[in-house]
């Protein structure tokens, strides 16, 4: 964890939480200002949308569930005029809400109750996505024993030149391109296959399998290429071990 | 001619019947020219080769008729036991249908398919027997001689002079799977005669013997040469159609296909039969129509039931029959042709008639000619054979009350006369006091009026009558010389016969006229009965209102007693009311009969005609939905042509009301399930989110405490830590009770997709990283393992909680394997483990809710992962099961099942070259 909090304190940025509940607001408030951040809140729809428009943040946080309207409607206002990253907290277990709610904009999500360290660990992500995306994006992408070159459209692991069919590459650069930011099937469909086969979620499968017989070190058990069972997939270059102090060493049940 | 290009209607046609074949035993049948050339025999041999090639044939029924070398043959087969059956004292044997259906063997012999059976046996035809057991899978061969085929029994009567009664459709003769011609010549036949070889009935023996004659039989064995080679080369048009491809245009004109018009007159089964023999040989398609006029209403209720007789004839012999109403039979009948594009009119020839009719009125055909010069005209001589008629009439019934309306007609032409004969009087009396101050000719008016007035009241007939009553007492009473039948001047002779013209066409017409105002009035009130049983039914809620309406009207319009019987879940027939004054004894075993195969049973039909009921099935458009049983107080009343189609309208205007109340309830249970569904999901949801929220604050706040106290380095950090690891347990306690809640109400809408097992595997080893702990665990999935149709989010939770139950029972370092293979319709997936395997007892309780496999053990859970597992198999239509491994080795193993779908085809535009890998 020390590790990890130094190098987010290099970057101090702006955050607004959009939570109609007063305790989970605290102790994210809490959690962030201890990672250095500025943060700002706000308890409703319209709110959000003010405090988003005057504080100008560079993340926003927001629940669904919020008592003057459901947190979609903000990301779609939100998404006319700003490409800020947004982490969606949803409290409720069904995934057509994340899919929703991602799918008009969002960048990632998580699921109540989540753990201090995953939330933290999902801020940075995003944090370094909006600073790259404003910066050249990088041309070159390096994840475990892989690297890839995304204008030489050239992938090598340990070295030798590995093979991508043009369908695998293109699917591999879609994730890559967007690091750390889940995608829905839906997105990734149109991305790759075309608008025409947004119900072909097979491709996805089959496809998803090569790659990761490609490019992962375990195809069963993938640290780069991670499923977000019944929502989509995500890229991530460096995994955080999930063994990491802040999880709890619990037998779960 | 003009498309060669395969019909797809008859593409359709080929493979449904094909695959109804497949469905259906097979029917093989010798065919022989006549008694005695060996077919009996021949069968028996083909069934000992068919027992020595171990094929489970059974023996029906086999008439031996006491020859040895037949009954030898039977030596080593299976006889299935006769059915005993008292008739008038005697005692019969018969072929026994249920014990054949209940043995079920791949072939049964059954001798003679143009036996009759004994009165009340299932069908009053052999044939129809074998039909059912064909239907029910079972290979039949029988045997046939030439002269039962129905086509050719008048050709046959007619070369012989001997006319069988018992014949077999052709249909079931060009339907049979294989036909052997059993030959023997003629000569050899009859030096068989001569040895006493053949069977013959003694009591028919000198008649016998003169069908016996060598003309005759070399003409039978050319006539079964002849069939059989027919039917070859239908075998042959067919091989070639569908396996070479070739003629796949239609094999007939148009100018083949025919429409047969039947008239009332005898001689119209010959008719029919000729056309079906012409049709056949074209194989094209043929239809028989029956073309009622209003004159043609008026025939007596025998000769319009011979009618009825000669077009289900037609329809046996594979035509398509209608009866059509119009005034004009041949425009009638050519519009009907050109509507089913049929290229020929076939008609008979009815009787030369005299020249002078034939300028009033010309023959049949010749209207046909008249109406369309394009129709081809087919004119076939019916000479009228004295027994089709007769042999055809219904069978005569022991109703008493059958005769009643006949009677009551003929004692209303007694009184007709009667009156006739008073109104004559009537006038004579009336006129007598007017004579002196009237003309003549204005009395004759008179009796004029009175002919009209009896015409009105009591038809042609009566009035007829009165016409020449009148004609003589007017002579007698009023002509000079009075009292005299002597006329003295020649010109009242003209008056006479004016009179007498007068009153016979005004008597015809008005009787006429009257006969179409009944009969106008008989359809008005069918078409009104019709319309307010609809009405009635439109407006019934329940299936028991439908069935209530239902009896009564039937009740009302056929002075019968009738009940609906519904079809429970298990198409079994249950009486849907109480029955409305006193229900016909119902035979429910019949009604059964009727429902499975959707077809009317009982009086008046082909199957247990001399039951007193009928049974008629309520079909529907989606399926049949019971059966309605009448017993009409006067069985004759339901063979009348109009009344069998108008309880048939009934039937079916009472099936659809029933499904309609049937969907309407569906329609019903499913909103008040949605309703339910989505009431249960949002309480299930506002939990949720109550108790989540102050979860996630508890969760949240804890961690930041312990991160906190561990910065600072505080003695309370070890405090902090344990608070937020119960708090985690709290939450995933809480996720499983709501999970298992939202299961539990079946209110789990699954939504499925195509899912990788291997990416599931992953993410479930993901979330249950930290309690695997020092566990091994193992992906054994094969390369081809297709992909799984099914929830991924709940599957994930399967694998998730099979892995983390393994983990949790088994000490660490133990290895836990995930397998999966597809078997059949199945894809089985197990996770085993080398643990200490399940503990010894009931397995199933393992699956309970709240119930853990050791008790005592401290190891945390309350018992819901495999519950929740097995609500999540089954919603997915699986199976899931546990075991411990085969002795050798240890551990458990939790083999579960989904079912498997194909997967869409990958559209090879979307793919590339396809992966290297």
């Amino acid at each position: 964890m020390p590790a990890l909090h130094n190098e987010s304190m290099d970057t101090p940025a702006r955050i607004l939480i959009v939570e109609d509940d007063t305790a989970i607001r605290r102790f994210v408030r809490q959690a962030l200002e201890a990672e250095g951040h500025q943060v700002f809140e706000a308890d409703s729809v319209k709110r959000g949308l003010i405090e988003s428009g005057t504080r100008k943040p560079d993340l926003l946080i927001l629940d669904l569930g919020l008592p003057d309207g459901d947190g979609v409607e903000l990301i779609h206002d939100l998404r006319g005029w700003s490409t800020l990253p947004v982490i969606v907290l949803s409290a409720r277990a069904g995934e057509p809400d994340k899919i929703e709610a991602l799918d008009a904009g969002a960048d990632d999500y998580l699921e109540k109750p989540f753990s201090v360290g995953e939330l933290l660990a999902r801020v940075r992500a995003g944090l370094r996505r909006r600073d790259s995306s404003g910066a050249q994006a990088a041309s070159r992408v390096v994840f475990g024993d892989c690297e890839i070159d995304l204008v030489k459209r050239q992938v090598r692991r340990r070295g030798e030149h590995v093979h991508l069919t043009p369908v695998e590459y293109k699917l591999a650069a879609a994730l890559i391109s967007r690091e750390s930011q889940v995608l829905t099937h839906r997105q990734l469909l149109r991305d790759v296959w075309g608008p025409g086969s947004v119900e072909h979620s097979h491709y996805l499968r089959i496809y998803l399998g090569h790659l990761r017989r490609k490019l992962e070190a375990d195809p069963a058990r993938p640290a780069h290429f991670l499923t977000e069972t019944g929502v989509g997939y995500r890229f991530v270059a460096h995994p955080v071990t999930t063994s990491a102090p802040t999880t709890p060493p619990t037998t779960a049940r | 001619m003009s498309d060669a290009r395969p019909d797809p209607d008859e593409l359709l046609a080929r493979a449904r019947a094909a695959e109804q074949r497949a469905a259906r035993g097979t029917l093989k049948v010798f065919f022989g020219a006549s008694a005695g050339v060996g077919k009996t025999y021949a069968m028996l041999k083909a069934a000992q080769r068919l027992r020595e090639q171990h094929v489970d044939v059974v023996v029906g029924v086999v008439e031996t008729h006491g020859r040895r070398e037949t009954a030898e043959l039977l030596e080593g087969l299976e006889l299935l036991p006769q059915r005993v059956v008292a008739i008038q004292g005697r005692e019969l044997t018969e072929f026994d249908l249920d014990a054949a259906l209940k043995r079920r063997p791949a072939v049964l012999l059954v001798d003679e398919l143009a036996h009759s059976n004994a009165t009340g046996s299932r069908h009053p035809k052999r044939w129809q027997d074998i039909d059912e057991l064909l239907a029910a899978g079972i290979g039949v061969i029988t045997t046939v001689n030439v002269q039962h085929l129905e086509s050719l029994n008048d050709v046959v009567g007619g070369i012989t002079g001997i006319r069988v009664s018992e014949t077999v459709p052709d249909h079931v003769f060009d339907e049979a799977d294989e036909v052997v011609l059993v030959d023997l010549p003629t000569d050899d036949l009859l030096r068989r005669l001569k040895d006493g070889k053949v069977y013959l009935p003694e009591q028919a023996e000198r008649a016998v013997q003169n069908f016996f004659r060598k003309g005759n039989l070399m003409a039978l064995r050319e006539l079964a040469l002849r069939r059989t080679a027919d039917r070859i080369d239908d075998d042959v048009r067919h091989y070639r159609r569908e396996h070479m491809g070739i003629e796949s245009q239609r094999l007939w004109q148009p100018s083949d296909a025919l429409l047969v018009c039947i008239g009332p007159g005898a001689g119209a089964d010959k008719l029919v039969r000729a056309a079906s023999r012409r049709a056949n040989r074209s194989t094209a398609p043929w239809h028989a129509v029956y073309v009622e006029t209003p004159a043609l209403q008026r025939l007596p209720e025998a000769q319009r039931s011979a009618v009825l007789q000669t077009l289900k004839l037609a329809e046996s012999l594979g035509a398509e029959t209608a009866t059509l109403n119009g005034a004009d039979a041949a425009r009638t009948a050519v519009d009907y042709a050109r509507e089913h594009s049929l290229g020929t009119v076939v008609c008979g020839r009815s009787p030369p008639r005299a020249p002078w009719r034939r300028w009033l009125r010309r023959h049949f055909a010749e209207q046909v000619a008249a109406v369309a010069a394009d129709v081809e005209l087919m004119v076939v001589a019916t000479q009228a054979n004295e027994r089709s008629g007769a042999r055809r009439a219904p069978r005569a019934d022991g109703h008493p009350d059958a005769r009643d309306p006949q009677a009551r007609h003929e004692s209303a032409h007694w009184s007709g006369y009667g009156w006739a004969l008073a109104s004559s009087a009537a006038v004579a009396l009336l006129a007598t006091p007017l004579q002196p101050f009237f003309d003549l000719a204005n009395i004759v008016m008179l009796f004029l009026l009175a002919v009209v007035g009896v015409a009105v009241r009591f038809g042609r007939r009566p009035a007829l009558a009165a016409a020449v009553i009148n004609v003589v007492v007017f002579d007698f009473f009023f002509v000079s010389p009075r009292f005299s039948f002597a006329v003295t001047d020649a010109q009242y002779l003209l008056t006479f016969a004016v009179m007498m013209a007068v009153g016979l066409i005004v008597g015809q017409l008005t009787a006429s006229l009257r006969y179409q105002a009944r009969v106008a009035g008989d359809r008005e009130d069918r078409a009104r009965r019709l319309y307010e049983i609809a009405r009635e039914l439109g407006k019934a809620l329940t299936k028991e209102q439908v069935a209530e309406i239902g009896d009564r009207s039937i009740e009302a319009a056929f002075r019968a007693k009738a009940i609906v019987l519904l079809a429970d879940e298990h198409d079994r027939l249950v009486p849907a009311s109480a029955g409305v004054g006193g229900s016909p004894t119902l035979d429910l075993g019949l009604a059964q009969w009727a429902f499975d195969h959707a077809a009317s049973a009982g009086s008046g039909t082909d199957t247990l005609p001399s039951s007193r009921q009928l049974y008629v099935p309520l079909a529907a458009p989606m399926r049949t939905r019971g059966v309605i049983a009448v017993e009409p107080a006067n069985p004759r009343l339901l063979m009348i042509p109009e009344q069998r189609q108008l309880l048939d309208t009934y039937a079916a205007l009472v099936a659809i009301a029933i499904e309609r109340v049937h969907f309407v309830t569906v329609a019903q249970e499913t909103l008040v399930s949605m309703e339910s569904e989505r009431l249960r999901n949002s309480l299930l949801a506002a939990v949720s989110h109550d108790l989540r929220t102050p979860l996630t604050a508890l969760v949240g706040t804890a961690e930041t405490l312990m991160n906190t106290l561990a910065r600072e380095g505080s003695a309370h950090a070890p405090d902090a830590r344990l608070i937020t690891a119960q708090a985690h347990r709290t939450a995933q306690l809480v996720n499983n009770l709501l999970d298992m809640a939202r299961l539990q109400a079946g209110a789990v809408t699954l939504r499925r997709d195509w899912q990788s097992l291997e990416e599931l595997a992953g993410s479930a080893l993901r979330s249950v990283e930290s309690a695997l702990g020092a566990h091994v665990v193992h992906i054994a999935l094969p390369d081809d393992l297709p992909l799984l149709y099914a929830d991924g989010v709940l599957i994930e939770r399967v694998l998730a909680n099979l892995f983390e139950n393994a983990a949790k029972y088994t000490p660490a370092g133990s290895t836990i394997t995930l397998s999966a293979r597809r078997e059949g319709a199945q894809v089985v997936i197990e996770v085993s483990d080398d643990g200490p395997g399940l503990p010894p007892g009931d397995v199933e309780t393992l699956f309970r809710k709240f119930s853990r496999g050791d008790k005592e053990s401290s190891t945390p859970g309350v018992g819901l992962g495999l519950a929740i597992c097995r609500a999540i198999v089954q919603a997915h239509g699986g199976q899931i099961s546990a075991f411990n491994r085969a002795a050798p080795e240890h551990g458990a193993v939790l083999r579960w099942t989904l079912p498997h779908r194909e997967m869409p085809a990958i559209d090879a535009a979307e793919v590339d070259a396809g992966p290297a890998q």
